[in-house]
């Protein structure tokens, strides 16, 4: 991420201001001491017990995560939040890096095209949530109304369990598309042009071009972009909480919307803080995965 | 589609072939750069149309799309029928005192990072951004509880500095990093303390760094809805869960829900077209929304 430290010759003088300048942090780390850091170690330790919100707490050690390999209702919700993501991932990965071949030519008002493009990324989540949920309503809404200009019949969309979940993700595709595009478009721009010419003097075509050539150098890009995307997939919240809250039934109850019926509807905090373990782990390796994929990549 | 972005010139002899060829590649381009801008601009226009109809032409099928004539009531109607004043101030102190802070600790804390090249930090923060905000939620609701914080400003402003700092921490590290220490030497070798190299050096030429960290603070406390979801009372709700609570069960009308919706993203759309660039290296920094 850095340049590593230049070689300089440690002396006293330069340990000393090596310690001033470690004592800038300080502040920093009481603070997230006390709203990361402690959170993060109380919630190890409320995991082990059975503990609802306004009765005593009872420790049983590892019951609460043995409980969860047998829980059918969190299972779906892996499977409910593996479904999610992987739709979540791709589709925005594929539009967004047709989208950066688009926007990395040169054409009229491309500035401002752009930016409008990229307005959804930072949208209040609940905001557009709500207007989506508006859009998907079977009678009134304006989705259904586009299918039928186009002579499609009405769909359900999130009122059918079995379309909920990719219905919620046309939602995130349409929020976070931009952000793979800004991404890729980032790659795009550092490409050389050598091995398109030479390529095009062997009679490449297009797709030959973009096949062997641009995707193989902008694939670093790319994998970045799918590592942040699987970890933002993964704890999506605010728009299945807000247009669905995990129904009809439990059709799309991810393991976040699971852990939050059960913190703050069943106010089961033991049960959810061992959710919230495992749940971190997950996520802890694909952290791991991104910090080894920016170490290889040189790209921040 | 032209994947490299030049135009391959067309031999002389079909010269009409070519251009028609060319007009028709145009024509398709144009085509396409609709189609993928197209439902952005869309979701963003429903939106307002939603917002300045009145409530028959709200629910009728087939969908009105051009209020006429546009109406403001459904903005006059949430301001003074369901408090909108009220959260919109809420919104301004919990994510305005989270940034402030965050800016306190936050700045020199990059600085320290930057120079003492600590970078085991900077990982923390990774994962501090990348874990989901829940798993922050049910110890701090706990102590809250325990404190009788809960239903406070206090206490929301306290969670919203799980998400300010880090990025603060974030931008601010990457930002001194490209500085040139040059000229803090200079003032170190003329006597000057590593405090006042920081103050005078450091701080006046970090300005950008730290206005493209302030204003990703600010969006992201603002786009957050899930702490004020569960920590805030009646009169303590910030906009997004405001939105969410007060308007969806007390009424159903579409048209105050857009416009409600609009005051909670107006503010964020405009922030982002001032600091459009950075945002990229911003949400690239690991998690990008606060759940």
């Amino acid at each position: 991420m850095a340049p590593s430290a230049t070689a300089t010759p440690r002396s006293g003088f330069l340990a000393r201001r090596q310690r001033s300048y470690r004592l800038f942090i300080v502040p920093a780390l009481v603070v997230i001491g006390a709203v990361i850091i402690f959170p993060w170690m109380f919630t190890v330790w409320m995991s082990m017990f059975d503990w609802k919100i306004g009765s005593v707490a009872h420790f049983v050690g590892a019951e609460n995560y043995v409980r969860l390999v047998g829980n059918q209702r969190f299972h779906e919700a892996v499977v409910h939040t593996i479904y999610f993501t992987a739709l979540a991932v791709v589709a925005p990965l594929v539009l967004g890096t047709i989208a950066a071949l688009i926007f990395h030519r040169e054409f009229p008002f491309r500035g401002l095209l752009r930016s409008i493009f990229t307005l959804p990324m930072m949208a209040t989540p609940v905001a557009i949530a709500l207007v989506w949920t508006m859009m998907f309503h079977p009678q009134q809404g304006v989705l259904n109304y586009l299918l039928s200009l186009v002579g499609l019949p009405p769909s359900l969309w999130v009122y059918s369990p079995t379309l909920v979940i990719p219905s919620l993700v046309l939602v995130e595709v349409w929020h976070w598309t931009p952000l793979v595009m800004l991404i890729v478009l980032g790659g795009l721009a550092a490409l050389p042009v050598e091995p398109y010419e030479s390529a095009r003097l062997d009679g490449a075509s297009e797709w030959q071009l973009f096949r062997y050539i641009t995707l193989p150098l902008v694939a670093p890009f790319l994998f970045v972009a799918a590592v942040i995307r699987t970890i933002d997939a993964i704890k999506a919240f605010d728009t299945i909480f807000v247009i669905t809250q995990g129904g009809p039934g439990t059709a799309s109850e991810t393991i976040n919307l699971y852990l939050y019926l059960q913190a703050f509807a069943f106010y089961n905090v033991g049960n959810a803080s061992a959710v919230v373990v495992v749940f971190f782990l997950i996520i802890l390796a694909l952290a791991l995965l991104l910090l080894h994929v920016r170490k290889r990549t040189q790209w921040t | 589609m032209d994947v490299t972005g030049a135009v391959a010139a067309p031999p002389p002899p079909q010269a009409r072939r070519g251009r028609w060829r060319r007009r028709l590649r145009k024509t398709g381009f144009a085509f396409s750069v609709a189609v993928i801008v197209s439902p952005a601009i869309l979701v963003f226009l429903w939106m307002l149309s939603l917002a300045l109809k009145n409530e028959s032409d709200n629910s009728a099928y087939p969908p009105v799309f051009i209020p006429s004539p546009p109406t403001w009531s459904n903005f006059i109607q949430v301001f003074t029928e369901n408090s909108m004043g009220l959260y919109f101030w809420n919104s301004i102190v919990v994510s305005g005192s989270a940034t402030l802070i965050a800016l306190l600790v936050g700045i020199p804390a990059g600085y320290g990072i930057a120079r003492a090249q600590a970078h085991r930090l900077t990982v923390l923060i990774l994962i501090a951004r990348m874990t989901p905000a829940l798993s922050y939620l049910i110890p701090l609701f706990t102590v809250f509880q325990f404190l009788g914080l809960n239903n406070t400003l206090t206490a929301l402003a306290i969670t919203h500095l799980v998400i300010t700092v880090p990025i603060v921490v974030y931008v601010m590290a990457g930002h001194f990093e490209t500085l040139p220490r040059e000229l803090e030497e200079a003032a170190l070798i003329d006597g000057g303390s590593v405090w006042t190299s920081f103050r005078h050096v450091a701080l006046p030429l970090a300005r950008p760094g730290i206005v493209v960290g302030t204003i990703l603070a600010f969006i992201f406390s603002w786009n957050n809805f899930v702490f004020s979801a569960v920590l805030a009372g009646r009169t303590t709700r910030t906009l997004p869960a405001a939105v969410y609570n007060v308007l969806t069960f007390e009424q159903l009308a579409w048209g105050p829900l857009a416009a409600a919706a609009i005051i909670v993203t107006l503010p964020v759309l405009l922030l982002t077209v001032l600091i459009q660039k950075e945002i990229v290296t911003g949400l690239t920094a690991g998690g990008v929304k606060g759940a």
